[in-house]
């Protein structure tokens, strides 16, 4: 059974010029309650890999740099 | 090797007493476990990170059932949590727990967690409930998971981050052996053998789906998929009166709560399209869910949680609690909407239905020490029978396993488990991740939690319900033979459907099982629609027997403190009467 993958539009959202995951840095990946943050292996940044998240927020709060923002995705808002 | 990428392997480590959820009843069981005895292992094993697990991740704005001396007895509070479960409560584990919180108070106090004072220094404690005053804010309640942490580090707890529990171990005597564990980043498999093991794995806060086109709702924590239930479930202990859901009040679309506790003891209220008030207390129970529905569909609805009649200095303060504490994006989503609590109400709705003893009475049954029905298994928070828990219920209780499972682990060896039952678990596990083909967990989890909110949801029909067990059984069979999961993050995610389905299947059996209304919304079955009290005032407790889901009736314990026939239905006249 072939599987397709489908857009949406994720909420949060990782200031590359800030993010410091390619130092080494994975603060937000270590936290997230639900593990849905990754680190690219393209640009070494952190991004959002998972569309599966319930707004908590310490990616956000926990970030060294403040290069992560939670965003009330489109359908919720 | 990149993360999520599936790696075939199987460990084994022993331990002490093994706590399973690093959220709010775990790090506490942990904790007090190893105080009590420091030179015994503790391993405290969690699904996410303890750093930012559970359901306080980001902190919590308050303690809704505080016993402080002064404002109310452990003898007030267990009347009034016996009134608002409709009297189905075994008062010893309530009463114990009235007893004991103000010391925890203290004990959390003392790690860094600030609770509201007033100028004399004393806790400032507010009103929500229908007779008692119990809530106590914290407006630097951010603080929480950190200060715990630093705890569980000073302690030396070893935390195992990021691998989930997924079945208990017993030996032939039907002693607690151990758990197996997957890491939820390779799919390694980790057999944790211990003495004795603490449940402390939330809700099932992933069983009803929400409205908005996103399965996950912002209430509970997603990672609480009932993982825990699942898991007592299959090792043979019982599990109390899980046809008592939890449903709540939640800001309509965001799904996240208002909070009427944080705001009612400065004057909020609810109240409907009319902007009159219709129930008499805010303190959620079944009975007040009840009204809330009936005004929903009565033409009176919307429900609104009001505060534009408050000083707007009263509402900066409740603003600057509920904007940062607890859930943060709810300030994010009301500023999006343009919401101005100066001007506007909030428009509330019902949540989809959950297991949760927070704010119910459903749960793996414990007594007052913990203790399940299988002997070296505890259970506390979220998860575990004693009813309207809260946080405060999760460190207290938690603080109870704790002490009793190293004392139980002090005084036993460990048991022993047949090899072949974890290879049996290990075969389970890794099926979705052998198939070539087949249904990614996100569509199985989808259709399985769209069937709760049709059939299982209340009012509860039977008919219904036979129909909507039919369909749960087929998706089950779709589940078992055809999921696919194609890392180890999708078979976290296919593991937790597993969870998820066998928690949608006890809320059907023990709601057909009690043959009666009890409740409020909690219970209401149409083809019975009046309260028994000759037939159903008992406990239902659910259990696997022989392979097979059972349910039977259990007496409710006799009282600690009596209750006066008059005060029985205090919580069934939630309506407010027009007055003459």
């Amino acid at each position: 059974m072939p599987l397709a993958s489908y857009q949406t539009s994720v909420p949060v959202v990782v200031d590359d010029a800030k993010c410091i995951a390619d130092k080494g840095c994975t603060v937000c990946v270590d936290v997230c309650p639900l593990d849905v943050l990754r680190i690219s292996d393209m640009t070494n940044k952190a991004y959002m890999a998972y569309d599966e998240c319930w707004y908590c927020m310490p990616c956000e709060a926990d970030c060294p740099t403040g290069a992560v923002t939670v965003n009330i995705p489109y359908l919720l808002r | 090797m990149s993360l999520d990428q599936i790696v075939d392997g199987l460990s084994e480590v022993s331990c002490d007493v093994l706590v399973i959820g690093g959220g709010t009843a775990g790090p506490m069981a942990a904790l007090k476990a190893k105080l009590k005895n420091p030179k015994a292992n503790v391993v405290l094993l969690e699904k996410a990170n303890v750093k930012r697990s559970g359901a306080i991740s980001m902190g919590m704005d308050g303690l809704n059932n505080a016993v402080i001396p002064g404002y109310a007895t452990p003898e007030q509070y267990t009347k009034e949590i016996t009134i608002a479960n409709d009297g189905i409560v075994d008062q010893k584990a309530v009463y114990k727990y009235a007893q004991n919180c103000y010391k925890i108070i203290e004990e959390l106090d003392s790690f860094g967690i600030r609770f509201l004072k007033n100028e004399n220094g004393d806790y400032a404690v507010k009103k929500v409930h229908h007779i008692g005053t119990y809530v106590l804010p914290m407006p630097n309640g951010e603080t929480v998971k950190k200060a715990l942490y630093r705890q569980l580090r000073r302690a030396r707890i070893l935390i195992s981050n990021r691998y989930m529990a997924t079945r208990l171990l017993k030996s032939a005597d039907g002693r607690i052996a151990g758990a197996v564990s997957v890491n939820t980043r390779t799919a390694e498999m980790l057999v944790i053998k211990a003495k004795a093991v603490v449940l402390c794995m939330g809700a099932a806060g992933r069983l009803g789906l929400p409205t908005s086109g996103y399965m996950f709702g912002t209430y509970e924590n997603a990672a609480n998929s009932g993982d825990g239930y699942a898991m007592a479930y299959h090792a043979g202990a019982a599990l109390a009166n899980l046809e008592c859901f939890q449903i709540n009040p939640l800001i309509k679309d965001y799904n996240g709560p208002a909070c009427a506790y944080v705001a009612g003891p400065f004057g909020a209220y609810t109240a409907n399209n009319e902007g009159s008030r219709f129930i008499e207390c805010d303190y959620w129970s079944g009975q007040m869910m009840l009204e809330f529905y009936n005004e929903l569909l009565s033409g009176k609805g919307p429900v609104f949680l009001q505060l534009k009649h408050l000083h707007p200095d009263t509402i900066s303060e409740i603003e600057s609690t509920l904007h940062k504490v607890e859930r943060p994006t709810r300030g994010l989503f009301q500023q999006g909407r343009g919401v101005d609590y100066r001007s506007e109400s909030i428009e509330m709705h019902i949540s989809e239905i959950g297991f949760c003893s927070g704010h119910s009475a459903s749960g793996v049954f414990v007594d007052d020490n913990a203790r399940t029905t299988v002997p070296g298994l505890y259970a506390a928070g979220d998860m575990a029978s004693v009813p309207h828990n809260y946080m405060l219920g999760a460190f207290t209780n938690g603080s109870v396993a704790g002490i009793d499972a190293m004392e139980f682990a002090d005084n036993h060896d460990f048991a022993e488990f047949d090899a072949a039952d974890v290879a049996m678990e290990r075969d389970r596990v890794m099926a979705p991740t052998k198939r070539e083909d087949g249904i990614p967990p996100n569509q199985v989890e989808y259709k399985t939690r769209r069937l709760v909110n049709d059939y299982l949801q209340p009012p509860k029909v039977t008919r219904k319900y036979e129909l909507g067990m039919r369909r749960l059984a087929e998706a089950r069979e779709d589940m078992q033979e055809r999921m696919i999961a194609r890392n180890a993050h999708e078979l976290l995610r296919a593991l937790e459907v597993q969870s998820i389905m066998d928690c949608a299947d006890m809320a059907a059996h023990a709601s057909l099982y009690r043959e009666e209304s009890r409740w409020g919304l909690y219970h209401w079955r149409t083809d019975f629609p009046e309260k028994d009290n000759e037939n159903w005032f008992c406990h239902t407790l659910l259990s696997k027997q022989d392979g097979k889901m059972t349910s039977e009736k259990r007496a409710v314990e006799p009282y600690v403190v009596p209750i006066a026939d008059d005060e029985k239905d205090l919580y069934d006249k939630q309506r407010i009467r027009a007055s003459a």
